[in-house]
């Protein structure tokens, strides 16, 4: 999903200098650079200037690929960012040394706010993990409510904009850089990330606006607002809700759009025979093709081709587990082994930067990443749902977590153990790459409908942050039309933007703003948390003594 | 209780005679009518963030349309004939919501009309009166 932005955006680099190796004669001599740079990335060495990309990966992009397009427009552009982005980048990303290793104080801002919410709602991520079921099911749905947005529907949209090309392509690199242990912790902080999750959806739904035409907005900067006004604090409600809008724009033009375009960009070179793609190079013309596809979606309200994608992208998700799993039972023997390791290596990795520690931290960046608990922009997309029970959509979309991290991420971490793992052959693939070759060992054809799947990942992804980005956007101007669309046409020509311009600085200035949305959206939990405590408690004890109906269970009393 | 007779309609011409026939049988039984109408929505589409936002305006204007296009001229009709007429629009899968709703209201008779028309729509539909015959406790009666 969008968090993994950052990785996608190295990803991206990576499977372009892949391709390039694939284009055997021409650039026999870069093989030599490329296998130094997969020294680098190997041992995880942090270049400085390649800020959170190389932090979250490790991986030093080829670099000079970059260079040779970096001119004109693109140049200036980053002459401009550079020193902004210097300040912002390294407030957000501020690290301190941990035993050892660097921890990112944003990074640790997202855990401690996992763990709080975990202890502080006793365990919700367990408690509440079979009543999400039941929700999402549909076994308390009135049917006198039919037609409005099921729980179902409102966890599917919030997962096509989770699930995405960082639970293909990250993974494989937390396992180079970290490990088989570091997977270890990124499932225990996926569960924990589960009870932020549902903390954060509690309250987007709790606080959001009713338009007077029907329609719904909300999310943190609607419960930041509100609730902090409800206690007393409207002044400090209204800083960190503007704060957080301000934050979803800039996040969204970025890891939500450029980064997805770019990826999809390379993904579809990939598709079509690499360097030697009618696009390739052509980067503006991908991305003008794609700026209108998006565009008629968002600013043309067509929805045949959401729709399409819609249906498509979840199928896509299946086909790519499906895809995982039979790469799993091939290689079944080896599981026993990768599962023994994973939990062997997670407390005492050999040969890791940082020990223990590093792998915990490394575990634990990739779950928040991933997952985006803690980071407010599912909240935005869960506020849609018609309730009236706000802690319903909370414990619906806690599942996300456990679905994107705990169920995809592990089930990839595991191809990867169960196949490339250890293989020095490999040490000059990362990402999709990596991953595309596990199941290409295992099944030749793989590698198509994944990269196909990549493609339609970062499109959903793309249409799921602008809207994101909208609700940032009319929050700051209000509610209009002329606002509304002034904002899709921005989001459009940065499609563009991100195809053919290729600019470091600038996704890195927005990955920092995804991840200073979390600053105010996990400040807001804390004050807020004790009143989404006293409705879990509520909801709960009605479900106990039957004042919350359970329709299938009435049904099937009736029959 | 007084007894009460069902019909499923879409709009098609099938549906209009499913209706008219169906409030015979009830001005000869003495039933009342519930005309009822499904919007085929499911709670396991995959929709975009907008179209969640908009979803409650479009369903109450689903259902407003519903009702002034189909049902009112209907109810207005075949109320001209005596009996007690009402028209109901519910969203969900057609044959099951027609089904339990002539379950909860214990209908006697459930009336459907075919749509003689081509291609999917006729598969579609076709499908409908078929799975309410297959599924139905009450008799269903099709109308061609």
């Amino acid at each position: 999903m969008k968090t993994q932005i950052s990785k996608k955006l190295f990803v991206i680099l990576s499977i372009a200098f892949t391709l390039s190796l694939s284009a055997l004669p021409v650039h026999s001599q870069s093989e030599e650079r490329t296998l130094s740079a997969a020294q680098e990335w190997v041992k995880g060495i942090e270049v400085p200037g390649l800020g959170y990309r190389s932090w979250v990966t490790g991986i030093q992009p080829p670099v000079e690929e970059e260079v040779e397009e970096a001119k004109g427009i693109d140049a200036f552009v980053d002459k401009i960012m550079t020193p902004i982005n210097a300040v912002i980048y390294n407030a957000v990303f501020f690290s301190v040394p941990f035993f050892g290793s660097d921890l990112k104080l944003v990074v640790a801002w997202l855990v401690v706010g996992a763990v709080f919410c975990t202890i502080y709602f006793g365990l919700v991520n367990f408690r509440g993990f079979l009543q999400a079921l039941r929700l999402v099911r549909g076994d308390y749905s009135n049917p006198n409510d039919h037609g409005e947005v099921s729980h179902f529907q409102a966890l599917a949209t919030a997962l096509s904009g989770t699930v995405g090309v960082g639970n293909i392509g990250a993974v494989p690199v937390l396992i180079v850089l970290g490990g088989p242990g570091a997977v270890f912790w990124m499932i225990v902080a996926g569960f924990l990330g589960m009870s932020s999750k549902f903390c954060e959806c509690t309250l987007g739904v709790k606080y959001r606006n009713e338009n007077p035409d029907g329609s719904v907005s909300g999310g943190p900067m609607y419960s930041l607002k509100k609730g902090l006004a409800e206690l007393g604090k409207p002044g400090l409600g209204k800083i960190l809700a503007i704060f957080f809008s301000i934050t979803v724009v800039f996040g969204c033009l970025g890891g939500g759009n450029m980064f997805q375009a770019n990826q999809a960009y390379v993904q579809f070179v990939n598709i079509t025979g690499g360097a030697d793609s009618f696009l390739a190079g052509k980067g503006w013309l991908f991305g003008l093709v794609f700026a209108i596809l998006v565009g008629v979606v968002i600013v043309g309200g067509i929805k045949s081709i959401a729709k399409v994608t819609e249906k498509v992208v979840p199928f896509m998700a299946i086909l790519y587990l499906i895809g995982a799993l039979i790469v799993l039972f091939i290689n079944m023997d080896r599981i026993p082994a990768a599962v023994g390791a994973i939990f062997a290596n997670a407390f005492t990795p050999g040969g890791v930067t940082g020990g223990f520690v590093g792998v915990l931290i490394l575990g634990f960046q990739r779950a928040a990443f991933s997952n985006e608990a803690g980071i407010g922009s599912a909240a935005i997309a869960h506020s849609a749902v018609r309730t009236k029970e706000p802690v319903t959509e909370g414990l619906v979309s806690l599942l996300e977590p456990f679905i994107d991290t705990v169920v995809i991420c592990t089930i990839t971490a595991l191809v990867i153990l169960t196949t490339v793992y250890g293989d020095p052959s490999i040490a000059h693939l990362s990402g999709v790459g990596l991953t595309s070759e596990a199941m290409m060992r295992t099944v030749a054809w793989f590698p198509t409908p994944l990269s196909i799947a990549v493609v339609l990942f970062a499109f959903s992804t793309m249409i799921s942050w602008s809207y994101y980005g909208l609700k940032g956007w009319t929050y700051c101007f209000g509610e209009s039309k002329a606002a509304d669309i002034s904002f899709k046409l921005i989001f459009c020509l940065f499609v563009i933007i991100g195809c053919s311009i290729p600019l470091a600085s600038v996704l890195d200035f927005s990955d920092a703003m995804i991840f200073a949305m979390a600053i105010p959206n996990i400040l807001g939990i804390y004050f807020l948390a004790p009143l989404v405590k006293k409705e879990m408690k509520s909801y709960f004890a009605r479900v106990k003594s039957g004042e919350i109906v359970n329709y299938r269970k009435l049904n099937a009393s009736k029959n | 209780m007084s007894k009460l007779i069902m019909v499923g309609v879409d709009g098609s011409e099938p549906g209009v005679r499913a209706a008219e026939l169906a409030a015979e049988e009830a001005n000869a039984n003495g039933a009342k009518l519930s005309i009822v109408y499904v919007i085929e929505w499911s709670p396991y589409s995959f929709n975009t963030p907008e179209e969640n936002e908009q979803r409650h305006k479009r369903r109450e204007e689903e259902i407003d349309a519903a009702n002034t296009m189909i049902l009112k001229p209907l109810v207005e009709k075949l109320s001209t004939t005596g009996i007690e007429v009402e028209g109901l629009v519910f969203h969900g899968h057609p044959a099951k919501t027609l089904n339990s709703v002539a379950n909860e209201n214990h209908a006697s008779r459930i009336f459907i009309g075919r749509t003689g028309g081509s291609g999917i729509s006729q598969l579609l539909f076709g499908s409908v009166a078929g799975n309410l015959v297959q599924t139905a406790k009450v008799p269903v009666t099709v109308v061609p």
